[in-house]
């Protein structure tokens, strides 16, 4: 064991990461990549990952910029190829290969929430909503109405804008825009949310009320964020990963990870020697 | 401009000398810009107050409701110019338009190979080429299969003019578009197809009507290619497979003619056929206007 830690420490990058996972093998699995390798042309971005996400948790990607957490998020609902990129390996979701299944199933399972708000500008607060309900072809009124309440409400923005849904969607501030956005991602009931640096671009508070939602959807959703915020992760993950160039360096428990980390590289990473 | 020690030793009078000089060049340019912004409006106000002036005596009831009359008969209108004008550019629009849009879409969405390149590339040769020749290619296309001028021959050299404007303004407004915007619908399980004709294309929607629109004006206002594809007609007429009159061919006999009164009635018509552009672009921004004001992306 002694031996093992030394190895680890003298060569972080040799590291197999299936086993630095033991603990969140313990939680059952709602996605697993294997052995996935993502490319744009010629880069490699990511390398040989191995990594279960556990069902009904958040998993916090962490790591520098440029190590490839995007890129994995963006694999997981095959977003990766919309901006061109290449891949290798598999993505099981339930068990089943996601990239021999139809992309608009798996993105209606695996919902995403992005860095910067998107609303779509020349819709209202209700039809950003309920665009991804319509444009599946739902359009029972009743059920939009009630699915769109609810959606915002999951949001935590129902109160802020019950009387104006029929604003432009651009007339709310950025916090409220990215609730939005969440609310638009939750509303075609994903089973998987992925988000990429959610309140990265947000003040302070709007951030806490975006946090606070992230810990009140796990009960329903599996979540994935990645974060470059290292306070962030510790607070609203149970799990947490850290990415180095392309590569998985380690998985664990959160409380674990930022605490006891098994790896030299991850502890420099979190103790802010590099980054 | 002044390096950053120099700032700090300068006197007062200095840093007052040069402020006055700073605000003179500020003043300067501005007065600048405006004036070629007013330069940009002068021949439009220029050209309408002075057809305006010209024409609008001749301008009346008559003139919308009356068929031409014979040489030496005062009065008379051009109500089957205004008719045919307005048909030949509605039908030029009814081809041209789905297949201008469409190739934008194209060019936009799956352009990014050799054949979309050489058909943008074409398309802009195609918009440099004189009217007049567009309008031989018509005759030899429409004309000579059909056996005679018609109104339909007319539309379709219109069609072609309208055609490159439509697909370029398409395709560049689209390619506008934020990426996000393409990859917040993907990613709420929304259709690539669905994508671009309910997200995409709405957003789009303000920069597609002015090239639209100016394709609509341009065919509005064309003679040279009608002259041997619609022709013209003294007489009422809307079939679409006979010549067919035209405000601008009329404009273009009454103008040279010897006769005061047709003079007069070409300045008339040509008043009326800026203000039926100038109609058709607020009718067309009204019913396309975005709800939400200038919030597009």
């Amino acid at each position: 064991m002694e031996q093992a830690t030394i190895e680890k420490l003298e060569m972080p990058f040799m590291e197999n990461p299936h086993a630095a996972q033991t603990e969140i093998r313990k939680v059952p699995e709602k996605m697993i990549a294997r052995d996935l390798n993502c490319f744009f042309g010629k880069t490699q971005a990511i390398r040989n990952v191995t990594l279960s996400i556990p069902t009904q948790k958040v998993l916090a990607i962490i790591g520098p910029s440029g190590c490839g957490k995007s890129t994995f998020l963006r694999s997981l609902n095959r977003m990766h190829e919309v901006a061109g990129g290449t891949m290798t390996g598999t993505v099981l979701l339930d068990g089943v290969n996601i990239y021999e299944s139809d992309p608009v199933v798996v993105r209606r399972r695996v919902g995403m929430v992005f860095q910067k708000a998107n609303p779509f500008p020349m819709m209202s607060i209700f039809d950003n909503v309920a665009a991804g309900l319509r444009l599946n072809g739902r359009n029972g009124k009743k059920e939009i109405n009630e699915i769109v309440e609810r959606s915002l409400k999951q949001a935590a923005l129902w109160d802020e804008v019950k009387d104006s849904l029929n604003k432009s969607g651009m007339s709310l501030s950025g916090g409220q825009q990215q609730r939005l956005c969440i609310a638009r991602t939750l509303a075609v009931d994903p089973e998987v949310v992925l988000m990429d640096e959610p309140a990265s671009a947000l003040d302070p508070i709007s951030t806490a009320k975006i946090e606070e939602l992230i810990y009140d959807l796990k009960k329903n959703y599996t979540i994935v964020i990645v974060t470059h915020n290292m306070q962030q992760a510790a607070r609203v993950s149970d799990y947490t990963a850290f990415f180095y160039v392309g590569e998985l360096i380690e998985v664990d428990d959160t409380k674990t990870m930022f605490t006891a980390p098994r790896i030299k590289r991850t502890e420099e990473y979190i103790t802010g020697r590099f980054g | 401009m002044e390096r950053y020690e120099e700032v700090c030793t300068m006197t007062d009078r200095q840093s007052a000398r040069i402020q006055r000089w700073r605000k003179f060049k500020n003043v300067f340019m501005i007065g600048l810009s405006v004036f070629s912004a007013l330069l940009v409006i002068a021949p439009l106000f220029i050209i309408f107050t002075y057809t305006l002036s010209q024409g609008i005596g001749s301008v009346n009831l008559a003139f919308f409701i009356h068929m031409p009359k014979p040489v030496g008969e005062a009065g008379g209108g051009m109500a089957n110019a205004i008719i045919g004008s307005l048909e030949m550019v509605a039908m030029a629009a009814l081809i041209g338009l789905p297949v201008g849009i469409l190739a934008g879409i194209y060019l936009a969405e799956f352009g990014r190979n050799a054949f979309g390149t050489a058909v943008g590339f074409l398309s802009d040769v195609l918009s440099g080429i004189p009217s007049i020749v567009v309008g031989v290619v018509a005759y030899i296309l429409v004309v000579i299969p059909m056996g005679h001028f018609s109104a339909f021959a007319g539309s379709v050299a219109l069609a072609i003019l309208m055609i490159p404007t439509v697909t370029r303004t398409t395709e560049e407004m689209i390619r506008l578009v934020p990426h996000s915007l393409r990859e917040a619908s993907l990613a709420l399980g929304i259709p690539n197809w669905k994508t671009t004709l309910k997200i995409i294309l709405p957003t789009a929607t303000k920069g597609i009507t002015t090239g639209i629109l100016l394709a609509l004006a341009r065919a509005a206002g064309e003679t040279a290619p009608l002259l041997f594809t619609a022709l013209g007609n003294r007489f009422w007429s809307t079939s679409l497979n006979e010549p067919i009159a035209s405000l601008t061919v009329f404009i273009y006999d009454y103008a040279k003619a010897p006769f005061d009164d047709w003079n007069r009635q070409a300045w008339a018509a040509a008043f009326v056929l800026i203000c039926m552009v100038f109609v058709v672009n607020l009718a067309f921004r009204y019913v396309t206007r975005s709800r939400y004001g200038t919030s597009h992306n």
